[in-house]
């Protein structure tokens, strides 16, 4: 196994005029390996886009390191670094740079000076794995939130990226956007053994995730599988976050007397439980 | 209401107009904006509006269409036109009712400045129904390169150009979204007088610079983020070909020039 991102004892603080200085990031530290899907969760105000932002070189820690594919992230390595990682943001309009879907495509491509007769094929295949080739020379405005985002996921799969990060993705999406997004990031996952990193609060784009990162209050509060981690469903609930609906679901049943076992983490998982839940007796 | 505007849009098409060079078009219409001065008859100006006619001819754009998205600016055509027609008082007397009277003069001049009006007002219509914003700014950056040695930030101004373009249909959205929101709340932005209307839009443009700011800084971050470091190094996806008929072209602006010229009167 590789590593790919590690965190040594990360800590950042806001400095503000009239208010006391805010401690966003709180010693945190993790490491991501290589073909992992983490996500990082948190409600808002956890540190969880600070943190996305010092993944990304925008700013810096105050104290401890990080460290992404095995280099330093200074100013001198932050741009090879970038070059290697995508990242997709929360609103889909306002990372959209090209006038057409190939032109966004193409943006990073351009930015780090790949010649024209490399970047057409590649253009063309970073398009057809998000299943978008049809919409070459469509405009924005045209397109949904979800097609949005995937010509976004293009963009970051033209730089052949060894990891990328979804910041909050899929958070302004419609139900259906959110599922076109989050299967595309799976399929590719699986094919290209990509590693992900998703920023995210929605607790049912958790459930893909090999290893989840609980933040509150800048501080990691819990790590693990995602079955150990909905295990604690209060915790996650004090803390403001949603647990899927499923697992929402056989919690109450259980209140209300309904004998089930276990953790439920999808609608699939309960139905089963609950039409064999009389087999036994 | 602006979903009828043509004036800045664009229609793909497939004409030979549609298919020149973005430089060439660019070059064109620019070199044609001064050559329309040199018109100073009636046989050089039906030249220019027989030309013009036939260039949205060759382009395959219908007067229909053409005509319902201009009208506004051809309101402006029979304003000047109206205006040359009371107020240019040389040449013979023509018509007379009450106050108004009408000259000889006055009419030459009104057709006149119309058809000069008219002609580079369809002619740069021509020239954005026929290329993409997109192409416009590439041909621009690629005219305007020889600048750079005067430190002009030429590639700076493109992009600039290209992300306004590109983010028009989103603040439209974004501002028709706002004005719902705020109708919704009572505002009321058609009625009363000047002062309260203008005090109603406030409520309109306030949200829409809060929102605009915020996202240009999205933008920028993820600009920066997928490796914008400005021009250098950079290369491009939109690679410009010039072919024989982009030279065709220029020829042919050299031709209509002379023959300007020689049709000319002289004074």
């Amino acid at each position: 196994m590789k590593e790919i991102l590690s965190l040594d004892h990360v800590s950042y603080t806001y400095e503000t005029e009239d208010e006391k200085p805010h401690k966003a990031i709180d010693d945190v530290s993790f490491t991501v390996q290589d073909g992992e899907w983490i996500a990082i969760v948190g409600h808002n105000g956890s540190g969880k886009s600070t943190l996305a932002k010092l993944m990304m070189g925008l700013m810096y820690p105050n104290e401890g390191k990080i460290r992404v594919f095995l280099e330093e992230l200074n100013d001198e390595t932050v741009w090879e670094i970038r070059s290697r990682m995508g990242i997709v943001f929360q609103n889909p309009d306002n990372q959209f740079v090209g006038s057409t879907v190939q032109d966004d495509v193409a943006f990073s491509l351009e930015n780090n000076g790949v010649p024209f007769e490399k970047m057409v094929p590649r253009v063309l295949d970073s398009l057809a794995q998000v299943q978008m080739e049809e919409f070459l020379d469509h405009e924005p405005h045209h397109l949904s939130g979800g097609q949005k985002q995937r010509v976004a996921i293009a963009g970051a799969l033209a730089m052949e990226p060894q990891m990328l990060i979804l910041d909050e993705a899929t958070s302004m999406l419609d139900p259906q956007g959110r599922d076109e997004v989050i299967r595309v990031v799976d399929d590719l996952k699986r094919a290209k053994g990509l590693t992900v990193l998703s920023i995210t609060h929605d607790l049912e784009e958790v459930l893909l995730a090999d290893r989840v990162i609980v933040m509150n209050e800048g501080k990691v509060m819990m790590t693990g599988k995602p079955e150990e981690i909905f295990a604690h469903g209060d915790v996650l609930e004090s803390i403001g976050l949603d647990l899927p609906f499923a697992s929402r679901l056989s919690r109450e049943l259980r209140k209300h007397g309904v004998n089930i076992q276990g953790e439920h983490m999808t609608e699939k998982e309960l139905v089963n439980e609950l039409w064999t839940s009389h087999f036994n007796k | 209401m602006l979903e009828k505007m043509i004036f800045g849009r664009y229609v793909p098409g497939n004409s030979f107009v549609h298919k020149l060079d973005p430089r060439s078009k660019l070059l064109f219409v620019f070199l044609f904006i001064i050559a329309v001065f040199l018109a100073n008859n009636t046989i050089t100006y039906a030249l220019l509006l027989a030309f013009t006619v036939l260039v949205i001819l060759i382009a395959r754009i219908r007067f229909y269409f053409l005509f319902n998205g201009l009208k506004p600016i051809l309101f402006l055509v029979v304003f000047t036109l109206l205006m040359h027609f009371i107020f240019t008082k040389e040449g013979a007397l023509l018509f007379e009712w009450k106050f108004i009277k009408i000259y000889e003069e006055g009419i030459r001049q009104g057709i006149y400045i119309s058809i000069r009006f008219l002609v580079l007002v369809l002619m740069t219509t021509v020239l954005t129904l026929t290329t993409s914003p997109i192409s416009i700014t590439d041909g621009m950056e690629t005219l305007l390169n020889p600048f750079k040695k005067l430190k002009l930030p030429v590639h700076e101004l493109a992009l600039m150009m290209s992300i306004s373009l590109r983010f028009i249909p989103t603040l439209m959205d974004e501002t028709d979204k706002i004005l719902k929101a705020q109708l919704a709340r009572g505002s009321d932005l058609t009625s009363g007088t000047i002062k309260q209307r203008i005090h109603a839009v406030v409520p309109l443009l306030v949200p829409l610079f809060v929102s605009a700011f915020k996202r240009a800084e999205d933008l920028a971050i993820a600009m920066e983020v997928r490796g914008y470091r400005g021009g250098e190094g950079r290369t491009r996806y939109r690679q410009l070909a010039w072919k024989n008929r982009d030279t065709f072209v220029i020829f042919l602006f050299a031709f209509l020039v002379a023959v300007l010229f020689w049709l000319r009167g002289g004074n």
